[in-house]
C-alpha cells in the first residue's frame, strides 16, 4: 500500500526479493502486462511469477508461449473461488509459492504475484506483496476512478490500460485522469496501451525504480 | 473450550484452508454432489474416513511421537495428490501456529501433515487430545461445505442446516478417534472413492481449488 512504508512489520531484509502484487478486474490486462514485464526486464533483473487462478491449461500457456519466462519461474497458485482471500485474508499459499521461487533461484531480484482478476475493493496483504500496481481499463468505464476503492485510492502504481480503446467506448482519458489524481493523493498513474506500446515505459520505469531503490549497489 | 482452540478451528485461521475442497471439486464434477442432500452424503461419508483418520491422528500428536505419527498419516492416505494436499495444508498452519505460538517443538514439524501439525498446535496452547479430534473431526466437514457455498452456489443457510445435523455424528467420530488413541491404537479407515476423485482431480483441465 502506499500509505507508508516506513512502519511496516514485513519490510523485507535488503537481501529479500521486492515482492510486486498486480491486482485488478477481470480483463483489465493484469496477465498481459506481467508477460511485458518479464519479457522487458529478464535480461537485467533476475525474477520470476506466482499466478492465481490461471486455472486451465490454455491460460497458463498464455504466460509459456514465446517463452516469456522459463516454467520453472512460474509458480500456479488456485484461490477457492476466493481471489481476493488469497491475496489478502489468508495469503499462505502465495507465501508458500513465493518462499519456493525464492528457494529455488536465488537471489531473486523480483517477484510478480498476479492476483486472479477481481472487484474494486480487492488489495494486497502488506504481509504478501512489497508493493503493488492496480490496473484498470478504460473501457470498464471513465467513472471507475471517481469510484474509488482501496485498489484505485492506495495502490503504489496505478495503471489504466486500454487507451486505445478511449474514442470507441467513449470514454474520457482527463476525466479519469483528474478523479483518479483527486483520489490519489499523489501517488503516481500510468496511462497506457499495452496494444500500441507493448514496451510500456512508464511502468518498466517504475519497477526498476522500486527494485533499484531496494537492492544495494 | 478455551480461546485458543477457538483460534485453532475457526475458518478464519490464515492457514490455507479455503483453497482446498477435500474432494468436494471432483465429487462436484462427477455429479455426486448436486444439492444439499448430495453433499450431506459426501460429508457424512468424509467424516466417517478421512475424518475418522484425521481425528486421530490429531489427537496422538497432542504429546506423541510426530515424526512416526507423520509416517502413520503417509500409510493411511494411498493418494499423491491428498498426501501434497494435506503436506501443503500442514506447511500452512504451521506458519499460522509459528505467527500466534512460537514454540521449539513446532521446529520438527517441517513439511509434516495437517492433523500432526494440528494436534501438536493443540498441545501447545494447552488442549487435549479429545479437543484435538473434535477440531479435525470438524474441519473435515466444514471446509468442504464452505466449498460447496463457493463452487455450487448453495444456500449457505441449508448448507449450515446440514453441518447442525452432522454436529452429533462429528462428536461421535471426535470421540471414537480420542477413545482409540487412548488405548494405544490409530484409526486407518479408508475412502477409495476419495483417493481416485483426488487423483482425478489433478488430471482435470480445470480446477479452482488446490485439491
Amino acid at each position: 500500500m502506499g500509505l507508508d512504508h516506513s512502519h511496516d512489520p514485513h519490510e523485507p531484509t535488503p537481501h529479500r526479493a521486492l515482492r510486486l502484487g498486480i491486482g485488478g478486474p477481470v480483463g483489465s490486462g493484469k496477465t498481459a502486462l506481467t508477460a511485458a514485464l518479464c519479457r522487458l526486464l529478464r535480461d537485467e533483473l533476475n525474477l520470476a511469477v506466482v499466478t492465481n487462478d490461471i486455472y486451465t491449461t490454455e491460460d497458463a500457456d498464455f504466460l509459456r508461449r514465446g517463452a516469456v519466462l522459463d516454467d520453472d519461474r512460474i509458480e500456479a497458485v488456485r484461490t477457492g473461488c476466493c481471489p481476493h482471500t488469497a491475496i489478502r485474508d489468508d495469503i499462505s499459499a502465495n507465501l508458500d509459492a513465493v518462499e519456493s521461487l525464492e528457494e529455488r533461484h536465488a537471489p531473486l531480484d523480483l517477484v510478480v504475484i498476479e492476483s486472479g482478476g477481481d472487484n474494486l475493493t480487492a488489495t494486497f496483504s502488506r504481509g504478501l506483496a512489497d508493493r503493488q500496481i492496480f490496473v484498470l481499463d478504460v473501457s470498464g468505464g471513465d467513472k471507475v476512478p471517481r469510484k474509488g476503492g482501496p485498489g484505485v485510492t492506495t495502490a503504489d502504481l496505478l495503471v489504466v490500460n486500454k487507451t486505445d480503446l478511449a474514442p470507441l467506448v467513449g470514454a474520457d482519458l482527463d476525466v479519469m485522469a483528474r478523479d483518479a489524481e483527486r483520489v490519489r493523493d499523489g501517488l503516481p498513474i500510468a496511462f497506457t496501451s499495452l496494444r500500441e506500446r507493448p514496451d510500456v515505459p512508464e511502468v518498466v520505469d517504475w519497477v526498476r525504480g522500486v527494485v533499484g531503490a531496494r537492492t544495494p549497489a | 473450550m478455551d480461546t485458543a482452540l477457538l483460534l485453532l478451528a475457526d475458518s478464519r485461521l490464515p492457514a490455507g484452508g479455503h483453497a482446498h475442497s477435500g474432494g468436494l471439486e471432483p465429487a462436484a464434477t462427477a455429479g455426486a454432489v448436486r444439492d444439499l442432500d448430495t453433499l450431506a452424503d459426501f460429508l457424512r461419508g468424509r467424516l466417517a474416513t478421512a475424518g475418522l483418520v484425521a481425528a486421530g491422528l490429531a489427537a496422538a500428536s497432542v504429546s506423541g511421537d510426530r515424526a512416526a505419527l507423520d509416517a502413520e498419516a503417509d500409510a493411511r492416505t494411498p493418494s499423491p495428490a491428498q498426501r501434497r494436499a494435506s503436506r501443503a495444508q500442514g506447511r500452512a498452519l504451521l506458519r499460522a501456529v509459528r505467527a500466534a505460538w512460537p514454540d521449539p517443538a513446532l521446529d520438527e514439524l517441517t513439511g509434516a501433515h495437517h492433523p500432526v501439525v494440528l494436534g501438536a498446535a493443540v498441545g501447545i496452547v494447552g488442549g487435549t487430545p479429545e479437543q484435538a479430534a473434535a477440531i479435525a473431526a470438524y474441519g473435515s466437514v466444514n471446509g468442504p461445505a464452505s466449498a460447496a457455498v463457493r463452487l455450487l452456489g448453495l444456500d449457505p443457510l441449508g448448507v449450515q442446516r446440514v453441518l447442525a445435523g452432522l454436529a452429533g455424528r462429528v462428536d461421535a467420530v471426535a470421540a471414537e478417534a480420542s477413545v482409540t488413541v487412548r488405548a494405544g491404537g490409530l484409526p486407518a479407515a479408508s475412502a477409495p472413492a476419495l483417493d481416485l476423485l483426488a487423483e482425478l482431480h489433478q488430471r482435470a483441465d480445470l480446477r479452482l481449488f488446490e485439491s
